[in-house]
């Protein structure tokens, strides 16, 4: 047991991996997707659109088998899977109950899709590995291009259209009556859903995805109502989640995605723990 | 691109008799099946007209006439004076309560403020301390203060209804459109929120259009009603359209409408329609 957990936790030659230039790429690209990933996680709590995130991830991951089975680059296969996928499930629209079937649908075949392409690749194995689990070598300095540009975007769309966006998803029907375009936005965030999704893909794998687009956002509910607030808290935790997590993860040479998930489900856990003691419960009327 | 601010504290007085809302020879129809035709009604300023009738005989069509959501298909709509458009400030809009997910990390007071602006593009930094005035006061004229706080889903549906008339009201609208807010209210709350809407009427001249299927918990405030039945309407007070030959024509069938203790009650209606008992 103890042996597990030192190679778990060991700090050995910590300072000299810190100084590569690829741990720097990856702390980079990590505490980008940490910002985007956190202002994007409340909305998607908000919405219930944890399993459409999840789902998304999957293409994304059948995207990026695509891409490294004809050579182009996984970025860009992952990218256009989950828009693709984000596109269908926005298009579902908001009836909750067709929605998660076909998003069961779509996701058990793409994520077939994925299996088989990567079943035909003969490439390095660590690539295969590397979509579903995610690791740091993934990131290169081109990666850290597209992320960033896509990082401004993002956020750009958001500070634009936040407050339209908040209203739709936390109070559709009176928004539609004010004259939002509800389902215009429903396309629009599950395409930047898409776009961040692709993003995570690489670094903690299409597996673990939640973790850092959905934990920090539940987790940031339970404490606060206030929706700034809650983004702040999302931000806060995604970044300490992902951050920590690849720092957490280099001396013992394991997938970060480990780490991440760990760390975000402990905040996670914090956050219902101070909320217990914070308010009691009411009973929901 | 934040909404223009009269003064924060008290509603703008309405000045002119022009009436608040007007329809002329409106009609909406779906390819070939029309809802009603000829519909012409005026309300004025401080005027409550009850919506009533059956589903499917084109109540929330006329909702969404007036939110701008929706075209006629001939005739004209006006409210304040001019042809309604998505998001207009010059109309409130009251929805039936419905149940919100506990764990939604909304305020009662985000809930309000998004009513006042959050069909506005932008962050919206500039003007909030004007913006967060006039939350306080809409909050503070529907008694809801103390749980401006909390988080929406946690609250009873009545004061969640509270917060709706709040949300309705803040952006100071000539017209509140009421549709079905009392449903599934208890009688206690029924009576706050409609006395919320009276006294925003008396108190503003706001003209009030409450869409409802009951029209007893409203019936001491109707000035008139208008009474929507399969393409057949009656506009007129409540003695006038709320009579068994009245109803009888509407619905072409045998209707009683009977006065039990000041409540009407309306027997006979076929199931597909209307069917109220004095509950």
């Amino acid at each position: 047991m103890k042996d597990l957990l030192d190679r778990l936790l060991t700090f050995e030659g910590l300072g000299e991996l810190l100084a590569q230039p690829f741990v720097q790429n990856a702390l980079i690209a990590c505490a980008v997707l940490g910002l985007v990933a956190g202002l994007l996680a409340p909305l998607i709590v908000s919405r219930g659109m944890a399993f459409a995130v999840h789902g998304t991830a999957e293409l994304a991951f059948t995207g990026g088998a695509a891409a490294l089975l004809t050579g182009i680059g996984v970025g860009i296969g992952a990218v256009a899977g989950a828009v693709v996928a984000g596109l269908v499930f926005g298009f579902l629209g908001l009836r909750q109950r067709e929605r998660d079937s076909v998003i069961g649908v779509v996701l058990a075949f793409g994520l077939g899709l994925g299996v088989l392409l990567l079943g035909l690749y003969s490439g390095r194995a660590s690539n295969k590995f590397g979509l579903l689990t995610g690791s740091i070598v993934s990131v290169d300095s081109t990666n850290l291009v597209v992320l960033g540009v896509i990082a401004v975007l993002v956020t750009a769309v958001l500070a634009v259209l936040y407050r339209p966006l908040l209203f739709a998803s936390t109070d559709p029907d009176v928004a539609l009556a004010r004259g939002v375009p509800v389902r215009f936005l429903s396309l629009l965030f599950a395409v930047l859903i898409g776009l961040t999704t692709a993003l995570a893909v690489p670094i903690v794998g299409a597996i673990l995805v939640l973790s850092v687009m959905i934990t920090p956002g539940a987790a940031a509910a339970r404490v606060t109502a206030n929706p700034l607030m809650a983004t702040i808290l999302a931000v806060l935790l995604a970044e300490v989640a992902l951050i920590g997590g690849t720092v957490l993860s280099l001396a013992p040479a394991l997938p970060i995605s480990g780490y991440v998930a760990v760390i975000a489900f402990l905040g996670y856990l914090g956050c219902r723990l101070v909320a217990r003691f914070r308010r009691p419960r009411i009973a929901a009327a | 691109m934040a909404a223009p601010v009269a003064s924060p504290h008290l509603p703008r007085q309405r000045s002119s008799r022009e009436p608040a809302l007007s329809l002329r020879s409106a009609r909406v129809s779906f390819g070939t099946r029309t809802l009603w035709d000829g519909l012409d009604l005026d309300v004025a300023p401080g005027e409550f007209v009850a919506v009533l009738g059956p589903n499917g005989s084109g109540k929330t069509t006329l909702v969404r006439v007036l939110l701008g959501l929706l075209a006629l298909s001939a005739g004209e709509v006006r409210i304040a004076g001019r042809t309604p458009r998505r998001g207009s400030p010059s109309i409130g809009y009251v929805p039936q309560q419905k149940a919100l997910d506990p764990d939604l990390p909304l305020r009662g007071r985000d809930l309000v403020g998004l009513g006042l602006d959050g069909h506005l593009l932008g962050l919206g930094l500039r003007g909030r301390r004007a913006r967060r005035v006039r939350v306080d006061a809409a909050l503070a004229a529907v008694g809801g203060s103390a749980y401006a706080d909390a988080p929406v889903g946690r609250l009873s549906g009545g004061e969640q209804q509270r917060l709706r008339v709040a949300q309705a009201l803040v952006g100071d609208p000539d017209v509140l459109l009421c549709d079905e807010p009392l449903l599934s209210l208890d009688l206690a709350h029924q009576r706050v929120v409609t006395r919320l809407i009276d006294e925003r009427r008396c108190a503003a001249e706001t003209a009030v259009l409450f869409v409802t299927h009951e029209i007893n918990p409203v019936l001491p405030l109707v000035d008139r009603i208008l009474y929507l039945v399969g393409g057949r309407f009656r506009i007129g007070a409540t003695d006038e359209v709320m009579t068994s030959e009245v109803l009888s024509e509407l619905y072409r069938t045998e209707v009683d409408v009977v006065a039990v203790r000041g409540r009407l009650v309306v027997v006979g209606a076929d199931a597909h329609g209307h069917c109220e008992s004095a509950s």
